[in-house]
């Protein structure tokens, strides 16, 4: 990866003169995180971050920078999201400037922390192959990828920007982890429907309604205009029942029924830790079934419920 | 409703104006006798559904929700059904997974004429939720429901 920063570097060098930004990682306050980089002047070009700690999805910027000419980082599940975008016109591609990378697998850094301990002296994190090597006060601690990386890490359908202008370093397949842990989607299908509404009612009486999921999410393009603050209608109450919670959990899910990538910014930004990406993955999962589609792979296709066939091949309607 | 308390339950319809709507219309006209849990909910088309008021309704206490509107290529506005069948299709994988039985909501075509249909539909229907009885309830209530319920307990103590 040492190579490839030197790369992107030099290569948003040359790129930075006919553009108003470049959008790009640095270090932040968190050891574990690394933190949006907003570039306008070369110098701060030398201050660009690339390594597993760079997490967050930056395609999120790019709708409210709209008129602007932005050049992105951006990483396999990143460059779905913007591909979404793209798709549904919400970003034009002329003003984009793409910037693509191999991704080994971004950190989670909730659980990186329980497995490190303290985070004190954490210099460098790397992954190669099975395992994540944390470089900590100059002592190589090495931990398996199965508890340290991020949950939507482990079916990561392409790890590489598939749609970019330049595109840094080598290409690569997904990080190969073993051991994958249970999903909550898996754990749901073993339980009751009665159950399912109670694990739900118990994720969401922790819920403290931040709404960072909506924030975090590059598809929550109405952000201020949200359904979830109207008051006519009025589909979510303000009381801090799991019913209103998971009611706008619903919101969300269905709002980007088709459109979800499965960043898996919803999860990361949530302070609780609830697994709310589930609702997606289960969406996302039946929309295959039924129509053949996968977000955020074809800038030219349209999303599915922006659409319709007389003749629906894989609905099979009930026969009374 | 009171006669009815613990009998019926709570079965939600959302049927559009111009064909299911006047397909209950005719059932009733024709006096077909029916079950009456259904409280049913007018709308121009199908396709002026959104999927979140189904799960509004399921998370407001609806025991079953049941959506008609006119037969594919015969929507009063062209292609309102045409969308709503694919949106319909994408709340079905949403509701089990929050815990609403998928028994609990389906989604038809019945046209104006076919009151007897209609009269099919509705009592197959009702009888499929009543099988699966009254929709689970949340356990708790809000965070200051709970607090007040802890500050009952310790002074119990």
């Amino acid at each position: 990866m040492a190579s490839s920063i030197d790369d992107l570097k030099s290569a948003i060098k040359k790129a930075l003169p006919d553009l108003d930004m470049v959008i790009a990682w640095a270090a932040g306050p968190d050891p574990l995180s690394h933190t949006p980089l907003f570039i306008t002047e070369e110098a701060d070009i030398e201050r660009i971050e690339w390594d597993p700690r760079c997490s967050q999805n930056l395609a999120g910027y790019l709708p409210g920078l709209r008129g602007k000419k932005v050049g992105i980082v951006v990483k396999g599940c990143d460059a779905r999201s913007l591909v979404e975008l793209l798709q549904e016109k919400l970003i034009d591609r002329e003003d984009v400037t793409i910037f693509g990378l191999h991704c080994t697998g971004a950190v989670d850094a909730r659980t990186a922390r329980k497995a490190l301990g303290s985070l004190r002296g954490l210099e460098s994190v790397s992954i190669d192959g099975g395992t994540a090597s944390f470089s900590v006060s100059g002592e190589s601690k090495t931990l398996p990828l199965a508890g340290v990386l991020q949950k939507k890490c482990f079916t990561c359908t392409g790890a590489d920007a598939e749609v970019c202008d330049h595109f840094i370093g080598e290409h690569g397949q997904p990080p190969q982890v073993t051991d994958i842990p249970a999903t909550t989607l898996e754990e749901l299908q073993a339980m009751s429907m009665e159950e399912r509404l109670h694990f739900w009612e118990d994720q969401m009486s922790r819920c403290i309604r931040c709404y960072a999921c909506r924030s975090a999410c590059p598809l929550c393009v109405c952000q201020d205009h949200c359904a979830a603050q109207s008051r006519e209608p009025h589909w979510v109450d303000q009381t801090d029942h799991p019913r209103e919670k998971l009611m706008f959990q619903a919101i969300h899910a269905l709002h980007t029924a088709g459109r979800c990538t499965e960043c898996g910014e919803c999860e990361r930004a949530c302070p609780m830790g609830l697994p709310i990406m589930t609702l997606k993955q289960a969406l996302n999962l039946s929309i295959q079934d039924l129509f053949d589609y996968k977000a955020g792979t074809d800038p030219d296709q349209a999303p599915p419920l922006f659409e319709f066939r007389e003749e629906e091949k894989n609905i099979k309607e009930r026969d009374w | 409703m009171s006669v009815n308390e613990g009998k019926e339950l709570r079965i939600i319809g959302f049927l559009c104006n111009w064909c299911s709507y006047a397909g209950a219309d005719t059932a009733g006209v024709g006096r077909f006798a029916q079950p009456t849990d259904l409280r049913i909910v007018r709308l121009p088309c199908t396709g002026r559904i959104n999927p979140l008021f189904i799960v509004r309704a399921f998370m407001n206490g609806a025991d079953g929700v049941l959506v008609s509107g006119c037969h594919p290529r015969d929507c009063h506005y062209s292609e309102g059904n045409f969308y709503a069948r694919r949106r319909l299709e994408v709340l079905k994988a949403l509701l089990p997974v929050i815990g609403v039985d998928p028994g609990r909501f389906e989604y038809t075509w019945v046209s104006a004429s076919e009151g007897q249909r209609w009269r099919s539909v509705v009592t197959s229907f009702t009888e499929q939720v009543h099988a699966l009885g009254p929709m689970p309830s949340f356990k708790s209530g809000t965070s200051l429901d709970m607090c007040l319920c802890q500050m009952d307990q310790t002074q119990v103590l």
